[in-house]
């Protein structure tokens, strides 16, 4: 059977288009899910993609978080459902309270875009299970209000716990502490991650098929087999 | 009517890149006594009825406010207090 793994259109969202061909490359079936829409329609996993839902009024994922759409992740996040927060996903599943801490303006207020290389540091969630832990792998990163804070004791929390999934190397673009690129709740069902592995699962528009190993690992985590 | 009036700021422990940008361009206009510049949002919400201030920092919590790296304050004005800043 192949898997149904969402992907959220809110006004505004910009990479939901490459997210659903992300999935369907990776072997599953994108199901196009609408932030007016209260049911999941029964797919097996969500990806909440990268953009400037609601204009980024307010704060970056503020309104977003409040979506009909986003009741039913919540819910359905807190039972174990993987859900995959990209750039402004990841901002979303932040203020959701799904993960700890909050995406800021990138410290230089520069809008970064390059290709970035980060280590993966947590081979242990639905979405990275694919991946060697320490693995360099490249994909490109594209933010404004990028840079990841918390108290010290949730940042020293989210290391003890392993919850800091993927760290940036080579230069950290938006001044995130402890160079976090990526976290995962307690379960490792949620992940955020600020940079766009959608962006990198085609030689034609990649700098790397690196970005493919997260929709690869869903796969293998919601069938228990490799994709 | 009297009106609520939000203000929500930065912690003071949260880094704020964009007072920073502005406490720089103060050189420029000749301004040298400045030590720092914090930049927050003020919101202003008018009920249809009676302000209602523990509705008022409902909205505040869950909403105008990320309590994870913003504080905010709730207060009732005025009309007249409102621009009567002096």
């Amino acid at each position: 059977m192949t898997a149904r793994v969402g992907v959220v259109t809110f006004p505004g969202s910009l990479d939901d288009g490459d997210a659903a061909r992300a999935v369907r490359i990776a072997g599953a079936e994108a199901v196009r899910l609408w932030h007016g829409d209260a049911d999941l329609h029964g797919v097996d996993a969500v990806v909440l993609p990268g953009g400037f839902s609601y204009g980024d009024y307010l704060r970056c994922g503020a309104i977003a978080r409040f979506a009909p759409v986003m009741e039913a992740i919540i819910a359905a996040a807190r039972d174990g459902l993987p859900v995959l927060g990209i750039c402004n996903g990841f901002q979303i599943l932040c203020e959701a309270h799904l993960l700890p801490g909050a995406l800021t303006r990138n410290q230089h207020l520069h809008f970064r875009n390059r290709d970035q290389v980060l280590r993966v540091e947590s081979a242990g969630t639905a979405w990275t299970n694919t991946f060697q832990p320490g693995q360099e792998i490249l994909i490109p990163v594209k933010n404004g209000e990028g840079c990841y804070v918390a108290d010290p004791r949730t940042l020293d929390e989210l290391e003890a716990e392993g919850r800091v999934v993927a760290r940036y190397v080579g230069g950290n673009p938006n001044g995130s502490q402890r160079d976090i690129a990526a976290i995962t709740n307690a379960a490792g069902n949620v992940v955020g991650i600020m940079p766009h592995p959608e962006h990198a699962v085609e030689a034609l528009t990649g700098p790397s098929l690196d970005g493919l190993g997260f929709f690869t690992s869903v796969l293998k985590h919601l069938t228990g087999v490799p994709a | 009517m009297p009106r609520v009036v939000v203000d929500v700021m930065l912690k003071p422990e949260i880094l704020d890149p964009q007072g920073q940008a502005v406490a720089n361009a103060l050189p420029r206009l000749g301004v040298s006594d400045v030590s720092s510049v914090r930049i927050g949002r003020r919101i202003e919400i008018d009920f249809t009825g009676e302000p209602d201030l523990d509705r008022a920092r409902e909205i505040a919590d869950k909403l105008l406010a990320n309590p994870v790296i913003e504080d905010y304050t709730v207060r009732l004005v005025t009309d007249d207090a409102v621009d009567a800043h002096p």
